[in-house]
Parts: structure tokens; sequence; C-alpha cells
């Protein structure tokens, strides 16, 4: 009916027009709606918390401080310390992120300086097919493809980087780990042999799980960076080395720093890939070849066959890891809030 | 036209599909779908005797999920499945907990080996002393003295041993901590039966196949597997000494000497930690189904006892080729007998 009134009276009036009863009800019913799915989750986050904190609970009164600071887990004896875990868990994540912040940024900065698609154009020049209808969009489409590729890092499943680990990388850098401990073994780093599965496989197959994350956001990242900067910083005379150090990567630096944040946070929680690669020992040891243990990988091994009294120690462990990654998160924060600030002038 | 021979169609495809679903009711009324949990170390030989009762008896369709035998005792207890599956059996305060009563009914046995990866040394040859002291961690060196004793011939190397143990919780590590407490003090003060003790030794893989794939990259290791992944892998396996002081193979022979040297008790729960006889091999157990004695639908019960008599009598002639042991005869008339136990409300 609305429709026929409206083609009468004309256009002038049909562009504002009272709202319909439908459109009215609806956007208060979308509002409603927003609101409560928003508070919805913060209730989720609530309620896992307190699940896992009322089966917790009665291991934390058995055990208390004495939890996080004892190193021996033995159901025979009733005797739960989860110190190793916290320490594998911090150590391998933080070797990950050294590893995979160093690639995943390098592929960012090769992709938003466009260095793949200049190569690409380059090839296509020497044969005189840069303006090609066709062939002259293969540096963008190249260029696509390869941070596709990358992505698609992040859709591979947990279980079968733990198994490439196995089978692959392992077989990989053992002669490597045997030939630097032999060498080096006095740096504690190289102190112990690696037998098979240890912290250095699960460190480098987590970075490589990582890796996706920091480089898709560091991108976009880099990519929001303002034209006029790059071109100011060689206006002033910058070589492209320059420009990249002094003013572009401190541009981006808040979106980097929070790709790395983000990456910790998965490398923190990440779970059947260090199950199956780093060795699952109650060990604290410096040594890249020694064995270790996380919390994720210590919960994924004892919960299927672990009994009513195991699974409140269990259910400790997993506040511990809760309680890390949001520690970590808040320091993120902080560490985003003050380099932003740092930054500003920049802008 | 068109739409006569649409309509046509249509009819003839709205009879159709309506004496499709007539016969699908029909065929769902006596349709019984069990669902059990437990023990993952039988379950390729229950999946498929599961799938061939089912090609034999299209009504029943049995769901097994192999999620380990803690949490296949803890889902039966709490009543979520139709039956359990248990390597470890159940402990008596476990059995307390059901208030229709529990009847185990060992159903297949199995045997676990230590497997190793050292080159060039075809049958080693472990003692008693050896093998506790390996997963001690006292026998830390190849060419250890408690080894070479056993095997004068083999050229061991002058190399650390690589203990590799299962570092989830299992029934196989149950069943071999029970093994290595039963033939050393030591053992059994510490690390103790579990089914994930504190290993004094070696790193921890995940799984059989964890543990499959550390031996076989890792030269120097060794670690404890299942028979039938070690055979199926093509894995070395150890010969071990028995309780009588004999060197016994691993080899299905030797596993049903082992099951023979036993008595069945009266509730079905026989342990074997160390089996006696001349022939036999150490390291043997049963593992269970776990059902109840009494069944509200009585399709259920029907179909739960059909399978369940089929995995004895057919059932059993699979087990060697998935690397089980086929029951002894007499066990399996003891079962047999155990299933009139099991009842209608």
């Amino acid at each position: 009916m609305s429709a026929v009134s409206q083609s009468n009276v004309g256009a002038s009036t049909s562009i504002s027009r009272a709202p319909t009863l439908i459109e009215k009800h609806g956007n208060i019913f979308f509002r409603w709606a927003a609101y409560l799915f928003a508070w919805l989750t913060v209730l989720l986050v609530l309620y896992i918390v307190y699940t896992i904190t009322k089966q917790a609970l009665p291991a934390m009164t058995k055990y208390g401080w004495g939890f996080i600071t004892s190193s021996t887990w033995d159901p025979n004896t009733r005797e739960y310390g989860v110190l190793p875990e916290i320490w594998g868990t911090m150590y391998s994540s933080l070797l990950a992120l050294f590893i995979g912040s160093m690639f995943g940024l390098a592929v960012a900065i090769f992709l938003s300086e466009h260095y793949l698609a200049a190569f690409v154009f380059s090839l296509l020049k020497t044969v005189g097919l840069q303006f090609h209808p066709v062939c002259g969009k293969l540096p963008d489409k190249f260029e696509r493809l390869f941070k596709n590729l990358i992505e698609l890092l992040a859709a591979i499943p947990s279980v079968v980087y733990g198994l490439w680990g196995i089978f692959f990388i392992i077989p990989l850098i053992r002669p490597f780990c045997l030939a630097w401990h032999a060498k080096l073994g006095w740096i504690p780093i190289f102190g112990t042999t690696l037998s098979g599965p240890g912290m250095l496989p699960a460190a480098i197959v987590l970075s490589i799980m990582i890796l996706p994350t920091i480089s898709a956001i560091s991108l976009n990242a880099l990519l929001a960076v303002p034209p006029k900067l790059r071109e100011a910083a060689y206006g002033l005379g910058a070589t492209r080395w320059e420009s990249i150090l002094a003013v572009i990567l401190p541009t981006a630096s808040k979106g980097i720093f929070g790709a790395i944040i983000l990456a910790f946070g998965r490398a923190l929680g990440e779970t059947m890939a260090l199950a199956m690669l780093v060795g699952n020992s109650n060990v604290i040891s410096w040594s890249l070849f020694s064995p270790a243990n996380t919390l994720a990988a210590l919960l994924a091994n004892n919960f299927a066959e672990a009994g009513q009294k195991e699974v409140g120690v269990l259910m400790f462990a997993a506040l511990i890891l809760l309680g890390i990654t949001v520690l970590v998160n808040m320091l993120g924060a902080f560490v985003l809030n003050r380099a932003s600030v740092s930054q500003e002038g920049v802008r | 036209m068109i739409t006569r021979k649409v309509l046509c169609f249509g009819l003839a495809s709205l009879v159709l599909g309506f004496g499709l679903f007539c016969s699908a009711a029909a065929a769902a009324e006596d349709y019984v779908k069990l669902i059990g949990a437990g023990a993952s170390f039988p379950a390729p030989l229950y999946s498929k005797w599961f799938k061939d009762f089912h090609g034999l008896h299209p009504n029943v369709q049995v769901d097994y999920q192999s999620v380990g035998s803690g949490s296949g005792i803890k889902n039966f207890i709490n009543k979520t499945v139709d039956f359990g599956a248990s390597d470890a059996g159940m402990k008596p305060e476990e059995i307390a907990q059901v208030d229709v009563g529990v009847q185990l009914l060992p159903m297949t046995a199995g045997a676990i080996v230590l497997s190793y990866n050292l080159q060039g040394v075809p049958d080693l040859k472990l003692s008693r002393e050896a093998y506790a002291g390996i997963f001690l961690g006292k026998v830390t060196k190849w060419n250890d003295p408690l080894i070479t004793k056993a095997n004068p011939d083999a050229k061991l190397p002058d190399s650390a041993i690589n203990v590799v143990v299962r570092a989830d919780s299992s029934g196989t590590t149950f069943v071999f901590s029970q093994h290595l407490a039963a033939i050393n003090p030591d053992f059994a003060k510490s690390p103790g039966v579990n089914t994930m003790p504190n290993w004094a030794a070696g790193t921890r893989s995940k799984g059989n196949e964890g543990i499959t794939a550390s031996l076989r990259t890792t030269p120097g290791s060794i670690g404890y597997i299942e028979y039938g992944y070690a055979k199926g892998q093509g894995l070395a396996m150890a010969v071990l000494e028995n309780k009588a002081g004999k060197f016994v193979k691993a080899s299905t022979p030797s596993f049903q000497a082992s099951l023979a040297g036993v008595q069945m008790p009266d509730d079905l729960m026989a342990w074997l930690p160390d089996p006696t006889g001349d022939d036999s091999y150490p390291i043997v157990t049963y593992t269970w189904l776990l059902c109840y004695k009494r069944y509200g639908d009585v399709n259920k019960l029907k179909a739960l006892k059909g399978v369940i008599e089929y995995g004895l009598t057919e059932g059993q002639k699979s087990s060697e080729q998935f690397g089980y042991i086929p029951l002894p005869a007499p066990v399996v008339a003891k079962v047999k007998d155990a299933l009139n136990n099991i009842q209608g409300n």
C-alpha cells in the first residue's frame, strides 16, 4: 500500500518518510537482541570460570600454593604440582613466539611492500608482457596466492601438525641437535641430548601454527599505514630499509603488537600438537632438547582416565592456565597502550 | 497435457514414497541401537564384531566409543551407555555405585610387548631384572651387564637407553605397571600401579601411535606397546624371561599358555600379573565388557546378549588376526553361563 502512495506522491517525498511499524519494532527488537547476546557472551565466560572454580575448589583448599610451587605429579601418592607445566607452557610459547614473530613479520613486510609483485613484474618485463591484459594481472594474483597459502597454515588440524612433527621435524633436527650438544653442551640451552620428543620440535611446530595469525594481522596493520608517510620518508631521502624500519614499522606497531599478543594466547592454549611433541615429562630445564610438559598437554593426557578426585586437581590446573592467559592478555593490552602513546606523534 | 503428466508423476511418487515410509516404519519396529563406551585397547576387535553382527542382523546397531577405560567406567556408572568396557576391570567401590548390579564379562585378552629400536640385534633377550631396571631408570646403557649376560652373542652399543612410556593415562599402562610391581618390589613402592604412574625414566609419548613413532624414529629406544600394534607396524619385540626363568617369544601360543595357567574366579575378574608355566609369556591381560544385571528394555537385552554370544563364538576366530588372544574354551563356557545373570526387569 505504501508503495502505491509513494509512487503517486513523487520521488521527493519517497526518500524521507516516517518509519513503518515493522521497521520501528524491528529496530527495537534488534537492539534488545544485540544487548542480550552481548551479555550472554559475557555471562558464558563467567559461567565457565564459575564451573571450573567450583570443581577445582576441593583441590585448591587441599594443595593451595604448593600446587604451583611443587614439581611432582604422582597419582599414587596423591602429590600434585604443576611448576614444570607452568614453566613448559611459558618456555614453549615464548620460543614459538620468538621464531614465529620473526618469520611472520618478515612475511608481512615482504607482502605489504609488494616485493613479490615487483619481482613478478620485472620477470614479465624481461619478456615484454608486463601490460598484457592477462599476464599483467599476474603480480597481484601471485601476491594473493602467497597470502592465501600462508593463511591456509591456520586451517591444518592440530593433530596433523603433531604427526608431521613426529615423523618429519624430529628426524630432521636430530643430527643437528646431537652435533650441537656434543660441541656446545656447556651452554645450558644445548645441555641435554634430544631423544625424540622435546622442547625444540614442539616450539618449531608451534611457531608454524601461530605464524598465520602474526602475518595476517601484521600485514593488515602495515597496509593501513598511510601512503603519504612512506612517500614523505622517501622524499626526505630515506632508503627503503630506513623507511621500513624507522617509519612504517613504528606506525604499524600497535597492530603488530596486537598480532603477537593474539598469537601468544593461541600458543599458550595449543594442546594436541604439543601433547604429541613436547615429551610430557615433568622436567624444568633450560635445554631446548630436554622433554618438558605444558598445562594443556597435561589436561589432554589425563582427562580421559581421570578418577573423581583427580578431576578436581586437573580443574585446578585448568584454572591456572586460564589465569596465565588472562594475565598475558592484560599485560598485552598494557604494553599496547604504552606503545601507542609513545608512537602517537608519528601519526 | 503437460500438467496432467506432472500430476500423474506427482501422484505416483507420492504413492511410492508412502509405501517406502510404511516399510521403513515396519523395519523400525524392532530396530535396536546399543551404545557402549570404554577401553581403546580392544576397540579394533570390538568394532569388527559389531560391524559383522550388524551385517547379519541389520536391525541391531552397536555404537562403540573408545574413550578409555576410565571414561567407560564413569559413563557406565552414570548409565549414559548400555554397556561399558574396561582393561582394568572394576573396583569394588565402583561396582557398589551401580544399583542394578554389574556383570563383568571377559571378552578377549591381549598381550603387551617390549619393542625396541636397535640395529643388528634381532632377538634381544631381557631378564626380569633387566627390563624392570630399565623402566625404573636404573639400567641406563645398552651394554649394561644385566643385558649382556642374557645376550652373549649380540653386539650391544655403548649408548644410552631411551625409555619411551605412555604420556596419557591408559589401561595398557595399568596392566604393564601391575606386572612390573608384581616382579619388582622397588617398582611396587614407587612409581607403583596406576594408569599413569610417575615414571622414574623416559620421555612420554601420547597413545600407541605416539609410542610407535618414537620407537621408529629414535635409535636406541625401548617402550611397551600392545602386541597388535607392534605386529602391525613390524617393530622388533624383546624376548622376555617369565616366572619359570625361561625366555619366551611373543606369540599367540605363548600368550595362550599364560591364559591357560590361571583359574577363572566366579566374578570373572582373573588377574595375571605374573603367569606361571614354562611357556607362558609374562605380560598378558583379559579385557572386560561391563554389563548391568538388569535391563528395562527387552529388545536391548536380546540384542546385547546376541552381540556378546556372537563375540564369544564367531568373534574369537578373528581375534588372532587383530593381535588379540582367543579365549580358552573353559573361559568361553564360563562367560556364557554368566550371561544368564543378565536379565530383564
